[in-house]
């Protein structure tokens, strides 16, 4: 991939120091510390089980580690909620879909839009000058984000009513149009075909090439992994295994005995 | 469609032009009789404005919640004492304080939706219902000392004018009902009504979108107990005329919860078919005895048949329509409107055929 990136991969935008993270005696995050760059790709990868999704939830402030901490922009944040996380720039998906499944596919990406919204109930009720102002910029940017994502026809469709497939996208576009900084995807792709994948990658890449959005994500295809990230950091039973360029991973023999099995 | 005026589409406004037409015109040009003032319209708009308040909490936020009942008795008697303490606030103030002493309640007891989900918040909302009736009883300032146990509301006097009839109190109740009714169409279809179905459907995401959830419940509590609060006082002055605890027991409150969930979760005119539906009901059980079994068979009988028909009603339509009364009449709707279409490409498509 030698062409000119818009935005040139810098600092470290989100640093994860030590976590440690344990539900009652089953330890699911051991001591572990990566960190994102800002503009980048990252992936993070590793069996199941081995607390990829519990490294989200940490830093996105669902989970509460008992050791370690998040910095964000250098800064160090304690008390992490995800409502304090969405306000500092930080959007995410879910695995198991999280959608608002009675709200159209439209109201679903307006919600998104809630950190942009900054008029009070009463004037929401009374429908002053600067709501109608408000709502309209953000229906603007969100049936912007519909068409970046190519579904147009179903934005006043229900998304429970929604295929898989497209639910995943409605995700992404709930996500993207909090306009953050930095996206944390769980398992954006799975449960895809190949079609699919091929849709989602390129919506990923765009993303990050066009506004310069830091895409942090989990997959299980190796294939896509290591087209579309940056670097990778590899977690086996909750700890950093490997981490570093797609190529550095895939020659890296704990990732190989992690992912093969070795012998004991 | 697109909104034509504040977040009302052409349809609402006509739908909305029908409504008026038939409640100010129609209504008191053919309906001369005071019970259906005194009876079912009156207290339909009351109980339809407490309803839009549950649905609030419940319909749009997902909050279990049950005490619609003690938020409208905290109203009434904030009414009565506004009206008595403070009389320069007048009617219309005065009916605005209420909401908002209401509101504050709601608040209060808003507060364990944070911590508790389901039936256990519906546990803990009861204390409101119970607390408030048990602080007017325990307290004879808040009936202002009278000993009788039924206290007499003042008469409504708005801007120096009595509203003292039937008709002129029924004009009372439509005006706040409209009013409030229209906000809170603006809110559910705005920003903040996209915050209480987020909160509803997936909290969890809704926080990670920076909705926060302690003030969207609060908030939704606060509002849903407003609404309570200012029909509970137009249901003491217009309907009732006296104020009683005992009027706003839980027997109300269910009473507003089956309104809700019959008339559809998460619709402002399933409030007004749903409170519609509850209160016609009985009437009509009790004109089929007179009229068909002649008295035949015993009031308390048929008492009890409707509280049997209720009942299987709320489990049909958990069951079958979950989105209630006003889902039944928009599926009535469209199948009334599919119909007329085809009918119109018969006629479209004879001469044509015949041509060829």
């Amino acid at each position: 991939m030698e062409y000119e990136r818009k935005f040139k991969i810098g600092k470290p935008i989100l640093e994860v120091n030590n976590i440690s993270l344990s539900f009652g005696g089953v330890k699911a995050i051991t001591d572990t510390s990566f960190n994102v760059l800002e503009h980048e790709v990252r992936a993070i990868i590793g069996p199941n089980g081995a607390g990829k999704s519990s490294m989200l939830n940490c830093i996105n402030g669902i989970y509460k580690p008992q050791q370690g901490t998040v910095s964000f922009r250098g800064q160090q944040i304690t008390n992490i909620t995800p409502n304090i996380m969405a306000q500092m720039g930080l959007s995410r998906t879910f695995q198991n879909l999280a959608l608002f499944k009675r709200m159209s596919v439209l109201d679903n990406i307006l919600v998104g839009r809630k950190l942009h919204t900054k008029t009070n109930f009463l004037e929401v009720a009374l429908q002053l000058p600067k709501v109608k102002k408000e709502e309209k910029l953000n229906r603007d940017r969100s049936e912007e984000i519909i068409s970046f994502l190519e579904i147009e026809d179903i934005k006043d469709t229900p998304v429970g009513k929604l295929p898989y497939g497209l639910q995943k996208k409605v995700e992404l576009g709930r996500a993207l149009a909090t306009d953050s900084t930095i996206i944390l995807l769980d398992e954006p792709m799975a449960g895809m075909n190949v079609e699919e994948k091929r849709d989602m990658c390129r919506f990923i890449l765009k993303v990050n090439d066009e506004l310069g959005t830091t895409m942090v994500l989990i997959e299980h295809d190796m294939g896509v992994v290591m087209d579309i990230s940056d670097r990778v950091v590899v977690l086996d039973y909750g700890k950093v295994i490997g981490d570093g360029t797609p190529d550095e991973v895939r020659s890296n023999q704990k990732v190989i005995d992690a992912y093969l099995g070795v012998e004991h | 469609m697109k909104p034509v005026f504040m977040t009302y589409t052409k349809k609402d406004l006509i739908n909305l032009a029908v409504c008026m037409v038939l409640s100010v015109l129609v209504i008191p040009t053919f309906i001369k009789t005071e019970y259906w003032y005194t009876s079912i319209l009156i207290p339909w708009l009351c109980l339809a404005l407490a309803t839009i308040g549950q649905q609030v909490v419940m319909g749009y936020t997902g909050q279990l919640a049950l005490g619609a009942a003690g938020f409208m008795a905290a109203g009434a008697f904030a009414m009565f004492n506004l009206i008595l303490r403070v009389p320069d606030l007048g009617f219309v103030g005065s009916l605005i304080v209420s909401g908002l002493i209401a509101a504050a309640f709601g608040i209060l007891f808003g507060l364990p939706s944070l911590k508790v989900r389901g039936i256990y918040l519906m546990v803990a909302t009861l204390a409101s219902q119970f607390f408030i009736i048990w602080m007017i009883d325990k307290f004879g300032w808040f009936k202002n000392y009278d000993s009788s146990g039924i206290i007499t509301a003042q008469d409504i006097v708005i801007l120096g004018k009595p509203f003292t009839t039937p008709l002129a109190m029924y004009f009372v109740c439509l005006a706040v009902t409209t009013v409030l009714t229209l906000l809170a169409m603006n809110m559910a279809r705005g920003s903040t009504g996209r915050n209480w179905m987020a909160v509803r459907d997936m909290d969890i995401a809704a926080e990670s979108m920076g909705v926060s959830l302690l003030r969207t419940k609060v908030q939704a509590f606060a509002i849903s107990a407003f609404y309570c609060g200012v029909a509970g006082a137009l249901f003491a002055f217009c309907y009732l005329k006296s104020l009683e605890p005992v009027a706003f027991d839980i027997k109300l409150s269910f009473k507003i919860l089956f309104m809700c969930i019959l008339g559809g979760l998460g619709t402002i005119n399933g409030a007004f078919i749903g409170a519609a539906f509850i209160l016609l009901f009985p009437v009509l059980l009790n004109a089929i005895g007179n009229n068909v079994f002649h008295g035949a068979i015993d009031a308390t009988i048929i008492s009890s048949i409707e509280q049997v028909i209720f009942g299987g009603l709320m489990i049909i339509f958990m069951i079958y329509e979950p989105l209630g009364m006003a889902k039944l009449w928009e599926n009535l709707k469209q199948k009334f409107r599919s119909k007329l279409t085809s009918s119109n490409l018969k006629n479209l498509k004879s001469p044509l055929s015949k041509k060829s």
